[in-house]
């Protein structure tokens, strides 16, 4: 995983909330394998019109691939738990999406592959989006260790769980960290499976010829 | 000692370690279906095995071809080598993984309950967000990304932070033909699709004790719609009754020794919520979405909204403000999916189809194969045959348009399903979100109807 230090450039807005996860990718273009790239099926349906053409008046068709921010209503990413919701975003080159709450998942989701979910007040969040109306080709910075969005001379505090963002900070992979805690799984395994014997391995109620 | 919610309960009981603001949670079932491809793919690629083979459970749902008559209708190389990678991926890591042949079949949370393998105080997930489902028969369950999929293939483990607590009471009685589904459509018109973010919702209340096992597990279904990633209902007696004997299930004396924690369960008088809401059941009334969330909602009798926020979805749907939802006319109907595809789901269905005739193709696609089965053995599934519905196999189909199955663009589709995203059953597709009632009513009226005003037949299902 990229680690998320400081990232700078330009942010695209969204002006919707509740933008749910068939939005973000329709559930049809699930069956690719992620090494062949998400980037193009981002927003796939809500781009284009009945007959295919790019809708010049949704924002993400001025998108160059280049803006790493992406800026959006409350309850972003809601609906089902695909992962792909994040690939599309990380593959069309976003870093980081602003908004005011996410999804549950989503934002966990997010978390895990390096997308940084910025959860503003709403107050912050009006204040940042006023301030990119009045100049959308200004750039702005992200920054991790400080937990700040700032643009101009302006600056927004966010917070972040601090093992997420030290996961982040340095891009360390999670299954690797928790493996470092083997020995204590398996110390539990153990003790759980000896009080809860019907509910694991040979324990389990029947066999595999289940009518 | 201090009172605990159930969650805190079936939480302690599986706390590994904490590594500050989070605990590493041991997890009891894991399940999988065709779209966990990508987390395989992960633990490949870092040379990691699957550490539990014995609590990972598989199933062919969401890519599965439903329509018998002409198998591989609609199946495209892709859907037969998402359905192929499963099989493969359990041959290769040994877990158990029902394919489209096998008797055990089904939507993933329709089958596994069934099967006995979702038991009260377990901790159950799955890369599907509906897993919260499973909370009906007091497990912990919640949807994980395909992250955390691989996380608990190569640990059986999850780091998780306490969620916030939600006691969501219903009182009263629900009245006639008023369902779970309902019941579930009322909360969100109440709280909205984030009304629960962050919180797992308890269920408690009068309303919640009179319902069976399989409406629970449509409420609990339908709670990550509010934004909550999970819900639970407290295992009682009718819990007990439903899962004893099933292939999974203890046997005894184990039976017993499980019963012991299982009655353990239940939060303890006192103990803390963040938050509770309370809500009158006798008030709930036929519900049907007519926008593209599932927020968007209203009773039956009710217009839709004239208002300005509502003017992108009414234009998608293809509505008026104002114009009434009833008499509104629809292309087909839908009736299936882990919200609303078990035998209960069916007989409600068959109750109003008996003795009369679709006016707009329905299809209905089982939960499982149990469920088809069942519905065979009891003669619902000739009621249903005779009214002109397609009775189909077990999957996903209609409910998310994976396996070949779309409403085309534009067409109007009364649904027992759980989302009305724009697109969700196809490209341009509009669906309308109401109980399995409600769609047969609506299936032969052509028209959608209040359900309350139809004689119904009495289907007798046993339970
Ligand atoms: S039936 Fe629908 S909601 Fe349920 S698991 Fe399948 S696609 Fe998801």
């Amino acid at each position: 995983m990229t680690p998320f230090t400081t990232v700078e450039g330009q942010a695209i807005r969204l002006i919707e909330n509740n933008i749910d996860t068939d939005q973000l990718i329709p559930a049809r273009f699930m069956s690719r394998p992620r090494k062949n790239g998400y980037g193009d099926l981002l927003f796939y349906d809500l781009r284009r019109d009945a007959g295919g053409t790019f809708r010049p008046d949704f924002p993400i068709n001025q998108h160059s691939g280049k803006e790493p921010f992406l800026i959006v209503g409350e309850n972003f990413g809601c609906g089902s738990s695909r992962e792909a919701a994040v690939y599309v975003l990380q593959d069309a080159g976003f870093r980081a999406i602003i908004a005011t709450s996410f999804a549950d998942i989503f934002r966990n989701n997010a978390l895990k592959n390096g997308l940084l979910p910025v959860e503003l007040s709403k107050t912050d969040y009006e204040a940042l989006c006023a301030a990119h109306d009045a100049y959308p080709e200004r750039s702005m910075q992200i920054k991790l260790h400080e937990q700040c969005v700032t643009l101009g001379t302006d600056s927004w505090a966010f917070t972040i769980a601090e093992t997420s963002r030290q996961m982040l900070l340095t891009g360390m992979d999670e299954i690797s960290y928790t493996l470092t805690h083997i020995d204590k799984i398996t110390d539990f395994e153990i003790r759980y499976g000896a009080a809860t014997p019907w509910g694991h391995g040979s324990g389990l109620g029947a066999s595999d010829s289940v009518g | 000692m201090t009172p605990r919610t159930i969650i805190e309960k079936i939480w302690s009981r599986h706390r590994i370690l904490s590594d500050g603001d989070r605990d590493l949670l041991f997890v009891d079932r894991h399940y999988v279906h065709e779209g966990s491809h990508h987390a395989f793919d992960k633990i490949a690629q870092m040379g990691r095995a699957l550490r539990r083979p014995d609590a990972t459970f598989g199933v062919a749902d969401h890519y599965v071809p439903v329509h018998q008559k002409s198998p591989g209708k609609g199946a495209n190389a892709d859907i037969l080598r998402m359905i192929e990678q499963l099989a493969q991926n359990a041959s290769s890591h040994g877990f158990l993984a029902f394919g489209p042949k096998d008797k055990r079949q089904g939507i993933v949370h329709v089958t596994m309950p069934e099967l006995g393998l979702t038991l009260p105080g377990m901790i159950v997930v799955c890369g599907d967000s509906h897993t919260a489902t499973h909370g009906a028969l007091g497990a912990f369950a919640f949807g994980i990304g395909a992250s955390e999929v691989a996380h608990v293939l190569a640990t059986q483990t999850l780091w998780q932070a306490p969620p916030a607590m939600m006691k969501l009471v219903v009182e009263g009685k629900l009245g006639r033909h008023i369902t779970a589904k309902d019941l579930a459509l009322h909360i969100i018109c109440m709280i909205g699709t984030g009304g629960a973010t962050g919180h797992t919702i308890e269920y408690a209340g009068s309303a919640i004790s009179a319902l069976d096992i399989e409406e629970r597990m449509t409420l609990c279904n339908m709670t990550i719609e509010m934004g909550a990633r999970s819900g639970i209902i407290a295992p009682d007696d009718k819990t007990l009754r439903w899962l004893e004997g099933r292939p999974y299930a203890p046997d005894r004396p184990d039976w017993d020794a499980a019963l012991a924690g299982w009655r353990a369960l239940a939060s303890d008088p006192g103990a803390h919520f963040h938050r509770e809401v309370v809500i009158d059941g006798s008030e709930v009334a036929p519900m049907v979405t007519w926008g593209t969330s599932p927020q968007d909602v209203m009773p039956v009798t009710d217009c839709v909204p004239a208002t300005a926020e509502a003017c992108e979805a009414r234009a998608y749907m293809g509505l008026m403000d104002g114009q009434r939802i009833e008499g509104l006319s629809i292309d087909q109907a839908f009736i299936g999916s882990c919200t609303n595809g078990r035998l209960s789901d069916l007989a409600a269905a068959a109750a109003v189809l008996a003795g009369r005739e679709v006016r707009v193709p329905l299809l209905i696609s089982p939960g499982s194969q149990k469920v088809r089965a069942q519905a065979e053995e009891t003669g619902i599934a000739d009621i249903l045959r005779s009214a002109g519905a397609i009775f189909a196999d077990s999957g996903c189909s209609l409910c998310v348009g994976m396996n070949g199955d779309r409403v085309p663009s534009g067409a109007r589709c009364a649904s027992s399903t759980n989302r009305n995203f724009r697109g969700r059953q196809g490209p341009g597709s509009r669906t309308h979100l109401m109980s399995p009632a409600m769609v047969a009513a609506a299936a032969v009226k052509g028209v959608i109807v209040d359900v309350r005003n139809l004689d119904t037949a009495t289907v007798e299902v046993v339970k």
